[in-house]
């Protein structure tokens, strides 16, 4: 971009670039604005118009079911706000796993290689499912067998896996050089992890992990399978009893309220990295 | 064929020698022109659909109490059992806009009146009381078929039916219930102890106790009229479907003929027997 020094007038190039960037933006705006008028017109004109209508944008549905949605939503982010640490930590103790370098521990390494194939191979439902059920299936007494215990196992141990691989790209991103400098220093391997390569690998996967984790609070839905009443399960009940799918409109709603200026924030810190370097 | 069948009609009608030919001619009349497929009854039932509404998950074999009323209307409604024809679909199939596969649909679906705004329903063609579905080992723990007895347990429900709404109010249960998507995933929890009893139909948790449930009991019913509206389940059709007067009009038929009474006993007759909670 040129920008003519403040005070002087605007060079041509100056003018050329703001006349070219205000024809974008009415192309832009034109473009837009056809294509929502052609949606707010054309979709009510569908046969079917009325009854979708009423099934999914019903507002007495909407108004009764909306109080309900937003109570059990507080399951979600509780369920979520217990998960989100745990899974960084193990995260972190599963790619420092995969990076050890004596050969005497050589089975971590290959926990951490087989731990992340078989979290990331399978579909968090499944995991969902064979450990919610599964484990209390043994036998446990109360209150060792909650679904709550066991489905945020399954959520955890599945996340872990995906936050473990991205900590590890991180720690690959840092230059072998860093490493010999490090001990050139004379710090222990350790001590050089701990100090030079993490500090630089888990600034480099902010923003990564960041969308793990907007998908993370989507995925906690998932836990209503094997019994806890969160927001899509409520959603669920208030559909079956009215026969009416508007509470999932709202639930939708609901999670876009937290997901969306989630993901814009993963966005402005990914930029902000790029700009960094 | 709609001609053929008018012309039919009219011989049968005008020359009156067969009464009974008359009356199916008479029915069928009521219905032709309003179903999917002309001459055809389309019905839909559940995927797997469950003992004692289906047996061996074969409604075509006019086993269980479903299939049975299912043939018994279609016949009132002068479809033979060769112009049935059966789909699938999953509760939400049946109640999503726009157009159906099926002429009507059943699956013990519960008449209620917020139902009742978005989809029709036939009279109903069976009222169940709801009972309680428990395992061997809370028994042993000292559970009692009483209210202030069966409060405090941690209680389990299919979400997909009006068995929730039924437990809040006639229970009332002190710890928040769990909800399921459907019978086998309630009665997993129940094995996995994570449940201690969970709200059915009577016919469906005799059912589960005694087939699927390792050590199930029926702990005990609730008397149909305890409930503010009692547990009647209707044939579901799309909103506004012709067909219902027809379908209505069988029912009633059927209801006065003492046949539905007869298929209840054949298929549902273990429902009795169950102590009733208080």
């Amino acid at each position: 971009m040129t920008l003519s020094p403040k005070g002087a007038a605007p060079t041509r190039r100056a003018l050329y670039e703001s006349r070219l960037r205000r024809r974008a933006t009415l192309i832009a705006a034109g473009s837009t604005t056809a294509i929502v008028l052609a949606i707010v017109i054309l979709v009510p004109l569908a046969p079917g118009w009325a009854a979708v209508k009423k099934s999914f944008f019903n507002g007495p549905v909407f108004a009764k079911t909306f109080p309900g949605l937003l109570d059990a939503f507080l399951m979600d982010i509780a369920i979520f706000a217990w998960c989100a640490p745990l899974i960084a930590i193990s995260g972190l103790a599963i790619a420092l796993c995969r990076d050890v370098r004596n050969p005497v521990l050589f089975p971590l390494r290959a926990f951490g290689a087989l731990y992340t194939d078989i979290f990331r191979g399978l579909p968090v439902i499944l995991v969902i499912y064979l450990i919610g059920f599964g484990i209390p299936g043994l036998g446990l007494p109360r209150p060792w067998n909650s679904p709550y215990i066991w489905g945020s196992l399954a959520l955890i141990l599945t996340y872990a896996a995906y936050v473990a691989e991205v900590i590890r790209s991180g720690i690959d991103s840092i230059h072998q050089s860093q490493r010999a400098a490090a001990q050139s220093l004379g710090l222990s391997d350790t001590d050089t992890m701990r100090y030079v390569i993490l500090p630089q690998a888990l600034r480099n996967v902010v923003p990564a992990n960041m969308n793990l984790f907007i998908a993370l609070q989507k995925d906690v839905a998932l836990l209503s399978f094997i019994g806890p009443v969160e927001i899509f399960r409520q959603a669920g009940v208030y559909k079956s009893l009215m026969a009416n799918f508007t509470p999932y409109v709202g639930a939708a709603l609901i999670f876009l309220a937290v997901t969306i200026p989630a993901t814009r924030y993963a966005d402005y810190l990914m930029n902000r990295q790029r700009a960094r370097r | 064929m709609k001609s053929l069948t008018l012309a039919l009609c009219a011989i049968t009608v005008s020359v009156g020698t067969a009464p009974g030919l008359a009356l199916a001619a008479g029915h069928e009349s009521c219905a032709s022109g309003k179903t999917r497929t002309d001459g055809v009854l389309i019905i839909a039932t559940g995927n797997p659909a469950y003992y004692p509404w289906v047996a061996d998950n074969k409604p075509e074999s006019g086993k269980g109490y479903e299939a049975a009323i299912a043939y018994a209307v279609a016949q009132e409604m002068g479809f033979d059992k060769d112009k049935v024809k059966w789909v699938r679909t999953s509760f939400d199939e049946a109640i999503q806009p726009g157009a159906k596969n099926f002429d009507f649909n059943m699956q013990q679906f519960s008449i209620t009146p917020e139902r009742q705004e978005m989809v029709d329903f036939s009279l109903p063609y069976y009222t169940s009381a709801m009972a309680v579905l428990t395992t061997q080992s809370v028994v042993d723990n000292g559970v009692e078929p009483t209210m202030d007895s069966i409060k405090g347990l941690i209680w389990g429900a299919d979400a997909n039916t009006t068995a929730v709404p039924m437990l809040m109010q006639i229970v009332g249960p002190t710890k928040d219930p769990m909800l399921y998507s459907d019978n086998t995933d309630v009665t997993a929890a129940m094995q996995a102890g994570q449940i201690d009893a969970a709200l059915f139909d009577l016919p469906t948790a005799l059912y589960l106790a005694a087939v699927v449930l390792d050590g199930g009991v029926v702990l005990g019913q609730f008397p149909a009229d305890r409930a503010e509206n009692p547990d009647q389940f209707g044939l579901l059709m799309e909103k506004g479907n012709p067909l219902k007067e027809c379908v209505d009009d069988a029912i009633t038929a059927l209801t006065e003929s003492g046949e539905i009474a007869k298929i209840e006993a054949r298929w549902l007759q273990e429902a009795t027997g169950v102590p009733v909670i208080q």
